[in-house]
């Protein structure tokens, strides 16, 4: 009972007018982002933490404004794979198979209806599972001393390239890149300075805002140059909506698919390495093995669009599991939605559920209020993100180029801050060219520091025994499962991948979920 | 091929860090692992993995033709510039310029990009300083 009595509390917290008007604009704001092909969830938390930053908004109504626009973004992926076959972000891939089909057949309503419902189901409960097991995953988590989240961390950046990850020394070097980034500026312990090569700018080390956005929305709009007639002028196809509400009959009929698949999907979003594509994966596979006998899937079954947004929405729920409770995340928007905490100058992990526990329930409370706020939005309002669409990149991505240099000036009003984001953005480009995930750098810089600064505390403990990180039963689990989970994707990757990209063709250099 | 060059200058990389961590100055006042220890592991690690990206390197990617690199670069320095120029030429006649510049070269004609980039330009400035009163860069003119 204790708590439904801190999720009333949290409720208070987010009820107020300043704060329920940020969640309408994360929402719309989010589901418009995911809706555009290119601009997925990360990206578009990304671009407006600076913002949120620089508007010298609290605490909990930052979060509020950006935990709307990541689920905003989750419901909004869906929109143009159901309409264009263009998937909006990466876990929207599997919407796309039954999604078009059944647009083609002249229901494009109802499988956007459809899917706004899946999509509610899966983060409802989603939610719900998130009040549930984050305070037991705290418990265990208090037995935790350096050495334990030294190798929790090592975990993290194991596991990060996820089960269907092909190239594992990719993701291995790009977590090491991030996290070299992160060992710029003075060191914390002793005070002297690295790895500035006496630039005093870089005394403070690199912001990992300036990363994040460098990183992924400018590598977005170089991609865009660089094929500028490519595959983003898809604003040409006209889709007729049709009838816009889905019958009771047929929400009935895709109920039990919406409740297994969300459940699937909050499991697969928990477990580090796998993440929401990885969940909607999962989810329209088995339904399709349960329930399709008569061969339907592929062709516009309804249950074959209810389970992927049911289970991808339902994963970004779980994925919040790790990333509150441990301060882990294990997606890359968790990440981006790590470093908004960061940012706020918010240490996430079980201090942070005894210690500030209104950040926590309102948050939760903001995960529901935004929930309903997209339900509502997305089966009226539909209309108006369908036109969306037809917004041409060619006006879009310079857009989205001056937002991201506007809120990265406003932090700290200097052009070298500019200068290090265009370097970055550069370097996403390249490293997108050569698949590299982008992800692990940005864990890498988020997470660098407290990394080194929790190794040297369990070394200095334990007078300079190095063997003092292998001493506990629990860290020994730990290092084992970041083996395991490292070494894992080295046999099964290739296969799993290829299966998911003939199901549905792959998009390039796409950042996960 | 790219695989193997990007290995190589990950290796590079990998060397000139841990040359740069073993030259870094230790204070008086050390703890007992110091400064160097943990960026010579990350070396460590940027090194094998580069090594194994050399060993085993992926199919290389569709690289641009020469014209489309151009854009690609065009485009940075005209961000560069941009960066540059914030402070002297003040927020609205900046981005005006960048995001004509980019609008135009994504596609559009001459004129409607004109129309475009100082609209994008006006709207960040309307929506951002003077409804949400973030400060921007002011130019001569104050704006």
């Amino acid at each position: 009972m204790e708590t439904f009595a801190s999720l009333a509390d949290g409720f208070a917290i987010a009820l107020t007018f300043e704060n329920l008007l940020l969640a309408f604009l994360g929402c719309f704001l989010g589901t418009m982002m995911g809706a555009l092909p290119g601009l997925g969830p990360s990206n578009g938390v990304a671009i407006l933490i600076p913002l949120a930053f620089t508007l010298g908004l609290g605490a909990t109504p930052s979060l509020i404004l950006l935990t709307s626009v990541y689920y905003g973004a989750m419901y909004g992926g869906r929109i143009s794979s159901i309409l264009l076959n263009i998937p909006g972000d990466e876990p929207a891939m599997m919407t796309c198979l039954d999604g078009y089909p059944m647009a083609k057949n002249g229901r494009a309503g109802e499988a956007l209806s459809l899917s706004g419902v899946a999509s509610f189901v899966g983060a409802f409960l989603a939610t719900w599972g998130l009040i549930f097991l984050a305070p037991q995953l705290v418990k265990i988590a208090l037995l935790f001393g350096p050495a334990e989240y030294f190798a929790l961390f090592t975990l993290a950046f194991a596991t990060l390239g996820g089960v269907a990850s092909t190239n594992q020394a990719k993701t291995a070097f790009a977590a090491a890149l991030g996290i070299g980034l992160a060992t710029i500026g003075v060191d914390t312990q002793t005070g002297v300075p690295r790895f500035t090569f006496g630039e005093v700018h870089l005394y403070d080390g690199i912001d990992f805002l300036v990363a994040i956005v460098g990183l992924f929305a400018l590598s977005e709009v170089f991609l865009f140059l660089e094929h500028r007639h490519g595959k983003s002028d898809a604003s040409a196809h006209k889709v007729s909506v049709g009838r816009m509400m889905p019958s009771l009959a047929l929400l009935k009929y895709c109920t039990p698919t919406m409740l297994r698949t969300s459940f699937l999907g909050f499991i697969a979003g928990v477990l580090p390495g796998a993440g929401a594509s990885l969940g909607s994966f999962i989810s329209y596979t088995m339904e399709k093995k349960l329930v399709d006998k008569e061969g339907t899937f592929g062709t516009g079954d309804p249950r074959g669009v209810a389970a992927p947004e049911a289970g991808n929405n339902a994963a970004a729920g779980g994925a919040l599991v790790p990333m509150l409770a441990l301060g882990v995340p294990g997606s890359g928007t968790t990440a981006v939605l790590l470093a908004v905490l960061l940012a706020l100058n918010i240490t996430p992990g079980p201090l942070l559920f005894t210690q500030q526990p209104d950040v926590v329930w309102g948050l939760i409370a903001a995960l529901f209020i935004a929930n309903f706020m997209l339900l509502l939005m997305n089966i009226p309002m539909i209309g108006i993100f369908t036109r969306v669409l037809l917004i041409p990149p060619r006006i879009l991505m310079p857009i989205v180029a001056m937002v991201s240099f506007v809120g990265i000036y406003g932090i700290s009003g200097s052009s070298f801050d500019l200068l290090v984001m265009i370097g970055f953005g550069v370097m996403g480009w390249v490293l997108r060219k050569l698949d590299v995930p982008l992800v692990p750098i940005i864990l890498g810089t988020l997470l660098g520091n407290s990394m080194e600064n929790n190794l040297r505390r369990a070394i200095t403990i334990d007078d300079g025994n190095w063997w003092t990180l292998i001493d506990s039963p629990l860290s020994i689990g730990l290092w084992s499962l970041a083996a395991i989970g490292f070494l894992l994707p080295i046999v099964f990757g290739k296969v799993l991948k290829s299966r998911m990209k003939r199901m549905s063709k792959g998009e390039e250099g796409s950042i996960s979920d | 091929m790219s695989d193997r060059i990007f290995g190589v200058v990950g290796l590079v990389l990998a060397f000139g860090y841990a040359w740069a961590a073993l030259i870094i100055e230790e204070s008086f006042l050390s703890d007992a692992v110091g400064p160097k220890a943990f960026p010579l592991i990350i070396a460590a690690v940027l090194a094998l993995s580069s090594l194994a990206i050399i060993a085993k390197p992926d199919a290389s990617p569709d690289w641009p033709s020469l014209g489309r690199f151009m854009e690609v670069a065009m485009a940075v320095l005209v961000m560069v510039l941009y960066a540059i120029l914030l402070p002297e030429l003040g927020f609205v006649f900046a981005t005006a310029l960048a995001a004509t510049y980019l609008t135009w070269r994504l596609g559009s004609t001459p004129v409607s990009s004109v129309i475009a980039g100082s609209l994008t330009s006006v709207g960040i400035y309307v929506v951002f300083h003077l409804v949400l009163g973030l400060s921007l860069a002011k130019g001569p003119l104050g704006f």
